[in-house]
């Protein structure tokens, strides 16, 4: 191809990356606040991976445990977090979550109720008292369905089947980003005063995820390239309860609302294991705990014919079932061939949360480079070295309507700043270099390698020699992936989007080993066999910040909160 | 089975590309669903094969095709239920982007024209609602939007009526049946969703990937609802049938 492309510049006050419950609960705000909003998402509006969360969103309302309240839920997420979380995130969080709930039921969400009519709260893993509105176990789809619905509403513009591939940076201020329409086949540009990401996370770095496509942590390496810093990259989470047979759902969510709910734990002696492993919270201690327990079951040699444990629920009985497990059931039934009603399900640890992701200011959602904002899975300081079940959708509308809020502000008070033609004709040279390739490397193998190394090595017990392997491993792959490209153009081209989001997985995988190679202990989710200890002296946080090529890793002491904002649960009770 | 054949509709109507069908083996696994032969070819054999995905959990409904020539979503679709030979198509009612992807950007039109939920000013935040009443609608919200209903349909197929069709039907049965909310749709469904061309042939239902009774539940409850105030001559004759039975 010769001569210039042709590109479509936009003209907005702000562009939100990502329409899962972060990007469109920011979107309403930012709408509502009579401030131009664009919204792009790579999917179709209403698809996100949003859409899959089951068990429910957490927040102290105290409508089934009277007794609870912030200060709790405070306390809970603070603990669970080993010291990690950023404590004026949690606070804010804890305060906030009740509101914003029974805002999204004033939008017209449904959540099942309690017998005097209000909205119901179920149990679920380290939560002191039962905390989680829900609606069966598609509380995501309730979320994404009402947000869309606000959204489509406002004079919000949604574009969707859209990848963003740039964020456009003018003397450490955002510009705008550049991308272009799957669906079209056409570049654009955007104009923005100010831009979230809210892009969600990397579940698909690992081979055994419940994540959807989507999550490559793009908006991760795209604000990194544009100057953002990268806080707790090494802090995965790994569910306790993911599919395993048939080989082609391993990894797909059994949602913690089964364990919620009554279900339990056994290996394959019928023994319930969570009795020895966590004698009071049993199969509700906090994820990290089960999904190990799960995983040194199976290791041991005491685990199913396909390599997992088994889940019982079938003790509850079908009418039970059916009404409180709706999707598990169709789940087991459609690819499993299983009746959950009457049979045991089988279950292994899957990759499921990123705790890590774009360094925030607590207050406005704001990176470090300036209209930069970030909010959702791809943001991080809230949940630390764990995060609780029921906790990310509550961040979702709190954190999604901060940074809609403070964007809308900041756009309010500031101009657009230049864009640089150089730039864009950069990057149109660098999206255009994945088709005009001769003898282009297929990217897929090269993502299959990562993800299936990275399952392998950097799981949920880690040891020094596996993660500088995968380092290694990494770095051949960055080596290959120069050569990577495939034919067609840019409409619906799923090997051009692979070529794309193989850079920044790349990305994203470096830093997350680099992270999880540096800290010599085990906290929260991120186990080392070699350093089993939970040390003092790493009560900090990782921040990894670009540095032309390379990057630089520097270490931030993470702050006590107050005294007294942590309460003592059992007084409380 | 050791192998499964697959034929695969192509095209790009707007790049000029007309309509082919290329045939690919893809080594067979035990529980594959239509969508994992689809990836596997896309893997292996065409990275530019399009397709529409986004959960493979049955969640997003994104990945709706015809499947030897049933509406289908291809995640929730198991090979062993088809044999070795799967023909693999994009929905017929909507216009193809490329390959099994079709625009379906009508629907967010269509969405947009539908009144949104309005509490009404009695409800005092937070509600205090009944179970029964969340399990009443429970059936409609769980639509995954995968337009499997509105492929079937044949007055949407034919485009030339109004017609908004069965998905759109299910949107405005949940929120009519949301007991914080006080318009009433049905009007609107009909002077301007055109519900009077819908003859409840149920073929709608028959598809529905999340086993909501469309015609049964939403559809005829939403005729039977306006016949007083417009003229539709099935909505007429469910009534009397109906009455009949009492
Ligand atoms: C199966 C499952 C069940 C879960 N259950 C629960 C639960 O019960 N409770 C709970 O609290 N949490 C749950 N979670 C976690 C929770 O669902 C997610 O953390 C959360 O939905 C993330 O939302 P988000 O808005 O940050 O991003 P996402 O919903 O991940 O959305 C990301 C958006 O960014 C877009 N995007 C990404 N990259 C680009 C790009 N380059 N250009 C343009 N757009 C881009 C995507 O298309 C998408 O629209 C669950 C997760 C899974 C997988
Ligand atoms: S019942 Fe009505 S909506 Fe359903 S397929 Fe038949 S005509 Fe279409
Ligand atoms: S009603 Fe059923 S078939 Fe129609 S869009 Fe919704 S889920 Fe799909
Ligand atoms: S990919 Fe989500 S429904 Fe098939």
């Amino acid at each position: 191809m010769s001569g210039k492309t042709d590109y479509s510049v936009v003209n907005t006050d702000l562009l939100i990356i990502g329409a899962g419950g972060a990007g469109l609960r920011a979107a309403i705000e930012s709408a509502e606040a009579g401030i131009k909003t664009t919204i792009v998402s790579k999917s179709l509006l209403g698809k996100a991976h949003t859409v899959m969360a089951e068990g429910g969103m957490a927040a102290a309302i105290g409508n089934v445990d009277s007794q609870d309240n912030w200060k709790v839920h405070f306390t809970d997420t603070y603990d669970e977090g080993v010291k990690l979380s950023n404590w004026k995130t949690v606070e804010i969080f804890a305060k906030e979550a009740p509101e914003r709930v029974l805002e999204l039921e004033r939008y017209g969400a449904m959540f099942d109720r309690t017998p005097d009519g209000k909205i119901n709260q179920r149990a679920f893993g380290a939560h002191s008292y039962r905390r989680l509105a829900h609606v069966g176990d598609k509380t995501g789809l309730e979320m994404i369905r009402t947000l869309q619905d606000k959204v489509i509403h406002t004079d919000a513009k949604v574009m969707d089947e859209f990848v963003i591939t740039k964020i456009l940076v003018n003397n450490g201020r955002i510009s705008g980003a550049f991308g272009f329409s799957i669906r079209e086949g056409k570049f654009y540009v955007f104009r923005s005063k100010a831009v979230i990401i809210a892009s969600g996370g990397v579940g698909r770095l690992f081979k055994v995820t419940s994540n959807s496509w989507e999550s490559t942590g793009d908006g991760l390496a795209m604000a990194f390239r544009a100057g953002a810093s990268l806080m707790d990259m090494e802090m995965v989470q790994f569910h306790p309860t993911g599919m395993v047979w048939p080989p082609s759902v391993r990894g797909i969510l059994v949602t913690e609302g089964v364990r919620g709910e009554g279900g339990i734990l056994l290996n394959n002696k019928g023994e319930r294991f969570m009795l020895k492993y966590s004698p009071v919270k049993k199969e509700l201690d906090a994820r990290d705990v089960v999904a190990r327990s799960n995983y040194k079951e199976i290791v041991e040699g005491r685990g199913t014919e396909h390599g997992g444990v088994y889940l019982d629920i079938s003790h509850k009985g079908a009418k039970f079932i059916l009404e409180k497990l709706p999707s598990m059931y169709m789940q087991y039934k459609e690819f499993a061939g299983i009746d959950i009603t009457k049979e045991k399900m089988e279950v292994a640890p899957t990759t499921h949360y990123h705790m890590g992701g774009i360094r925030v200011n607590p207050e406005t959602t704001m990176t470090n480079v300036e209209g930069l904002f970030a909010a959702g899975e791809a943001a991080c300081g809230l949940h630390g070295a764990n995060r609780l079940g029921g906790n990310s959708l509550s961040d979702l509308l709190v954190f999604g309507r901060r940074a809609g809020k403070f964007a809308a502000e900041y756009s309010k008070q500031n101009s657009v700043e230049p864009i640089d033609d150089k730039e864009i004709e950069d990057e149109i040279s660098r999206v255009m270099g994945f088709l005009n390739k001769k003898n282009p490397e297929n990217p897929y193998p090269i993502i299959n390698e990562l993800r299936e190394s990275m399952s392998k090595r950097v799981g949920i017990i880690r040891n020094g020699k596996d993660l500088q392997d995968e380092l290694g491993t990494i770095r051949d792959l960055k080596e290959k992936a120069k050569a990577v490209g495939v034919t067609g153009g840019l409409r619906f081209n799923p090997g051009l989007m692979a070529c794309l989001e193989l850079q920044n997985m790349l990305s994203n995988a470096e830093l997350l080993v680099t992270g999880a190679n540096e800290r010599k202990e085990s906290r929260g989710a991120h186990t080392r066999s070699d350093f089993p200890e939970t040390k003092d002296e790493w009560k900090k946080n990782i921040v990894f910040t670009s540095s032309g090529d390379t990057f630089e890793m520097t270490f931030s002491p993470s702050e006590e909160p107050p005294e007294g904002m942590i309460v003592n649960i059992q007084k409380a009770r | 089975m050791e192998k499964v054949k697959l034929s695969i509709q192509r095209s790009e109507p707007s790049a000029g590309v007309p309509v082919r069908y290329d045939q690919f083996e893809v080594p067979y696994e035990e529980g594959m669903v239509v969508l994992d032969a689809v990836h596997y070819v896309e893997n292996n054999s065409d990275p530019t094969l399009a397709v529409r995905w986004n959960c493979k959990a049955a969640r997003c409904g994104s990945c709706s095709a015809e499947i030897n020539g049933k509406p289908r979503l291809m995640c929730k679709t198991r090979v062993d239920d088809l044999g070795e030979n799967i023909k693999i198509e994009p929905m017929r009612a909507y216009p193809v982007v490329k390959d099994l992807v079709t625009d379906v950007s009508h629907n967010y039109e269509i969405a947009k024209k539908i009144p949104p939920f309005t509490p009404s000013p009695e409800m005092h935040s937070p509600y205090t609602i009944q179970q029964i009443d969340i399990t009443r609608s429970k059936e409609f919200r769980t639509c995954i939007e995968c337009f499997l209903c509105q492929d079937v349909c044949h007055v949407v197929r034919e485009h030339h009526s109004d017609y908004y069709g069965p998905k759109h039907v299910v949107k405005i049965a949940a929120l009519d049946l949301h007991p914080a909310d006080c318009i009433d749709r049905s009007e609107v469904l009909y002077k301007q969703g055109g519900l009077g061309f819908c003859d409840i042939t149920k073929c709608c239902q028959e598809v529905c990937p999340e086993e909501i009774k469309i015609t049964d539940n939403a559809i005829i409850p939403e005729k039977e609802r306006i016949v007083d105030h417009v003229y539709d001559p099935i909505g007429l004759l469910v009534k009397a049938v109906k009455r009949r039975k009492w």
